[in-house]
């Protein structure tokens, strides 16, 4: 194979100029979502989850429950992807609004009872209120989750927030050495049962083969962690300063993304205070 | 820019907690553009030399150093972004995600202004043979690269730096045929177009040979032995074979396979004879199959390879080769029996089986890890993923005490045997002065070797190896290749995914070449029926 050794000197220059008005490395397409900053998506999310962690009630969660729904589109994330991945939140905010609708303080006409258990309207409506909260809070969650890359995020964290790049992009290389370690794991467990380590028998083996792939897996990461190091500390990391080639810039994008954000939670709080629903968790 | 001048003068070193140095006085004067080949045996401290010259050598805990090693009249350590160092194992050469910014990290960390980064990062993409003109766009997922690529990537990034010295510590060994040279092409175009001084480390001197100006060989623990162009040095004469007797592959010469010194260890099991593993249209796929209903949601995974139809007899030798991302490494996963088929079937003769088969299921995926073991043996190319004791011994005695008989459940040799299979391969293959070390500790050639003798040790009639010489030196490789040809001689079978020709030579295999992924034409496999019992009708 020959590689191409081409001078461009000539256009090496107008490449750059173009360069610097666009962030070449960062996907310049994608839904209002993904092309926002994140830290705009954190500042949105801050008050919604306020509002929600502060008042028990359905009304809030339900309002920011079908915002989310509504901003799907928006997201870009297809309802599949979402499904696959809060199915879990899903799942865990219907048993606690089935717990909560078991043991929750009675109140209202009695629907149900079995010894000392009961449901009755009013639990039911707290159970109801649970479950809605609880998705309320954590899908909205999920979405900015989906729509954010890790890369974007390092790159608001160290140039807007200023946190200290040592911090953010070590901790941004060693989430990529995650991706690789879940592969490796992979391998170990086929690599131990070549050499005869079972997966099955007692919970005890069990464990201790569990274990035995947990150490075989960390000397692997301690060995990658190592390399990786001499390989950041070799490439000048570290030390000082350093510029940064792509900008983590604030737009319109943003702007509207914060308003969306208060919007949606001042909604929530008035909608809940003016149907009487407004409930404080700590009055 | 010009390259950098490297001095040394009575220059040593000792890593922390070691007894001897790695290097000692050493002298040298490397001018400026050379480029120079760094040789010597294992532990000839070649890869302390090139992390002092990066500039990332500790000085503080504990080790020791003396002399002088200067770049450009300064100690390496205070000199920034001077040197780009290329390391062995792709996955750490790689930081960031996406390709552009992994590029632009070294320049970043330099404070090159914004608007010359990106100029520099396509320029030093497009020299390595990963510009956009070649179809690698700057948001490519870096983990989607191939080994070569990724160290050409590698190379972009210190490009981007413009250091006058480049160091490549092995920057081939874990590559297939076509990534070496694509790594060494790229080198060259680089280091042609910017004047930097080169200094690389390889164990296969043919690569760089007749590409460098100047060949050094150090010694263990001293200075170095010999200067010469590596015409001279390479001759047939002296230093030649000094090089091949400790190891290195010198250009032109292929090691002769070493036969063990004993063979018994391995052969109280008797030899089977007859078909031992026949695939019928058989897929392969690392994505899993398992209908679960949360896969309805995601995408249909396509098998790597499909409509195989391969046997496998006793006493047979294979090797399976093919381009990177062919499915060579999932096809011998699939056929060990570690990972289930796609589709198709895969059956065990009854001589794999054995005589106490008991109800084995046919697929050896199937199987337990108890009986397999006993049956299909199998070498990962990392020897230290399939390392589970503490000692070398107790390695070796490991596969032997989890073998079991299928029906009874009973063990399959008694603790004297297993002692004895261990001696005998601790015996065959030089490690008996190792026996009560910690394998993690033992040099690259020792594990090699140890992570062999282990599947060996419950005497498989199948053994299967990926990528076995990877980065492994003349004596190591000698002494693989004796053991697999007393294997088949034996009447075991072995089956090796490999793109070293000397090897198949070695073993006078039978050759299975994979077929690029694009050419296997890929059957729409519904994930709900596509398990053994949908793919036998």
């Amino acid at each position: 194979m020959t590689l191409p050794i081409s001078p461009r000197a000539g256009t090496t220059s107008a490449r750059s100029a173009s360069a610097a008005r666009t962030a070449p490395s960062r996907p310049e397409a994608g839904s209002v979502f993904e092309r926002a900053n994140p830290l705009a998506k954190l500042a949105a999310l801050l008050p919604v989850t306020a509002v929600l962690v502060a008042t028990m009630d359905w009304v809030s969660s339900g309002i920011v429950l079908v915002a989310a729904v509504a901003l799907l589109p928006l997201s870009g994330i297809r309802v599949g992807e979402f499904f696959r991945r809060a199915w879990v939140l899903v799942a865990a905010a219907l048993v606690s609004a089935w717990g909560t609708a078991l043991v929750g303080e009675d109140s209202g006409a009695l629907l149900f009872e079995a010894g000392p258990v009961s449901i009755s309207e009013g639990s039911v409506l707290a159970g109801l209120a649970t479950g809605l909260r609880i998705l309320a809070v954590a899908l909205p969650g999920v979405m900015v989750f989906i729509t954010t890359d890790p890369t974007d995020l390092a790159d608001a964290l160290s140039q807007r927030l200023r946190l200290p790049a040592r911090f953010v992009l070590g901790s941004l290389a060693a989430f990529r050495l995650l991706g690789v370690l879940t592969e490796e794991w992979r391998t170990l467990g086929q690599a131990r049962r070549a050499r005869g380590v079972g997966t099955g028998g007692n919970p005890l083996r069990r464990l201790g083969s569990w274990l035995g792939q947990v150490f075989g897996l960390m000397v692997q990461a301690i060995r990658r962690a190592t390399k990786l190091a001499i390989t950041m500390e070799a490439r000048g990391f570290g030390t000082g300063d350093r510029t940064w080639a792509r900008e983590s810039r604030f737009g319109a994008v943003d702007a509207w993304v914060v308003l969306g954000g208060l919007g949606l939670s001042a909604l929530a709080v008035g909608l809940s205070v003016a149907t009487g629903a407004f409930n404080l968790v700590w009055a | 820019m010009p390259g950098a001048r490297i001095t040394a003068a009575g220059w040593g070193w000792r890593h922390a907690g070691r007894p001897v140095p790695a290097v000692a006085g050493l002298d040298l004067e490397v001018p400026a553009g050379q480029k120079v080949l760094l040789a010597g045996p294992s532990g000839a401290g070649k890869s302390t030399l090139l992390y002092a010259l990066a500039g990332v050598l500790d000085p503080a805990d504990e080790s020791e150093e003396t002399g002088s090693l200067q770049v450009d009249g300064a100690v390496s350590r205070q000199l920034r972004g001077h040197a780009g160092l290329v390391q062995q194992d792709p996955e750490t050469q790689v930081i960031l995600s996406r390709v552009g910014d992994d590029a632009a990290f070294g320049a970043e960390n330099l404070q090159v202004p914004r608007e010359q980064i990106w100029g520099r990062v396509r320029d030093a993409l497009d020299a390595v043979g990963l510009g956009e003109d070649q179809g690698i766009c700057l948001t490519r997922d870096t983990s989607r690269l191939s080994g070569g690529q990724k160290q050409r990537l590698a190379l972009a990034g210190i490009l981007a730096m413009r250091p006058p010295l480049i160091l490549l510590d092995e920057p081939t060994a874990n590559l297939d045929p076509t990534g070496v040279l694509e790594v060494r092409d790229a080198v060259l175009a680089v280091v042609e177009r910017s004047g930097a001084t080169l200094l690389v480390v390889e164990h296969r001197l043919a690569i760089w040979a007749d590409h460098v100006d100047r060949m050094l060989v150090l010694e263990p623990g001293g200075g170095i032995s010999h200067d010469g162009s590596p015409g001279e040095l390479l001759a047939p004469g002296r230093v030649r074979d000094e090089l091949a007797a400790a190891g290195v592959w010198v250009p032109g010469r292929v090691p002769a396979p070493m036969t063990p010194t004993s063979t018994s260890a391995h052969s109280p099991t008797a030899a089977p004879s007859g078909t031992l593993l026949t695939a019928r249209g058989l897929a392969v796929s690392r994505e899993p199959v398992t209908p679960g209903w949360r896969r309805r949601f995601g995408p249909t995974p396509t098998p790597v390879q499909a409509d195989l139809d391969l046997e496998l007899g006793a006493g047979e030798a294979v090797v399976v080769t093919g381009a990177n991302g062919s499915g060579k490494s999932t096809l011998l996963l699939t056929l060990a029996g570690l990972i289930p088929s796609h589709a198709g079937t895969l059956t065990a003769g009854a001589a794999l089986k054995g005589e106490r088969a008991g109800h084995l299921p046919d697929d050896p995926y199937r199987w337990k890890a108890a009986d397999l073991v006993s049956r299909i043996g199998t070498v990962f190319q990392e020897p230290e993923h399939q390392f589970v004791a503490t000692t070398v011994r107790d390695e070796l005695l490991f596969g032997p005490r989890h073998a079991r008989d299928p029906e009874s459940g009973q063990r399959l040799f008694t603790d004297e045997e297993a002692a004895q299979r261990a001696d005998g391969l601790l015996t065959a293959l030089n490690l008996e002065s190792l026996a009560e070390v910690n394998p993690f500790t033992l040099s690259g050639g020792e594990k090699r070797r140890l992570s062999v003798a282990t599947v060996l040790a419950a005497g498989p009639e199948m053994v299967f190896l990926d990528e076995p010489t990877f980065g492994q030196d003349a004596n190591t490789w000698a002494v693989l290749t004796g053991l697999l040809r007393g294997l088949v001689a034996e009447g075991r079978s072995v089956l090796a995914v490999t793109h070293d020709a000397d090897f198949a030579a070695a073993l006078d295999a039978r050759t299975i070449e994979l077929a690029a992924v694009a050419a296997v034409p890929v059957n729409p496999v519904n994930p709900v029926n596509s398990g053994e019992s949908g793919a036998r009708s």
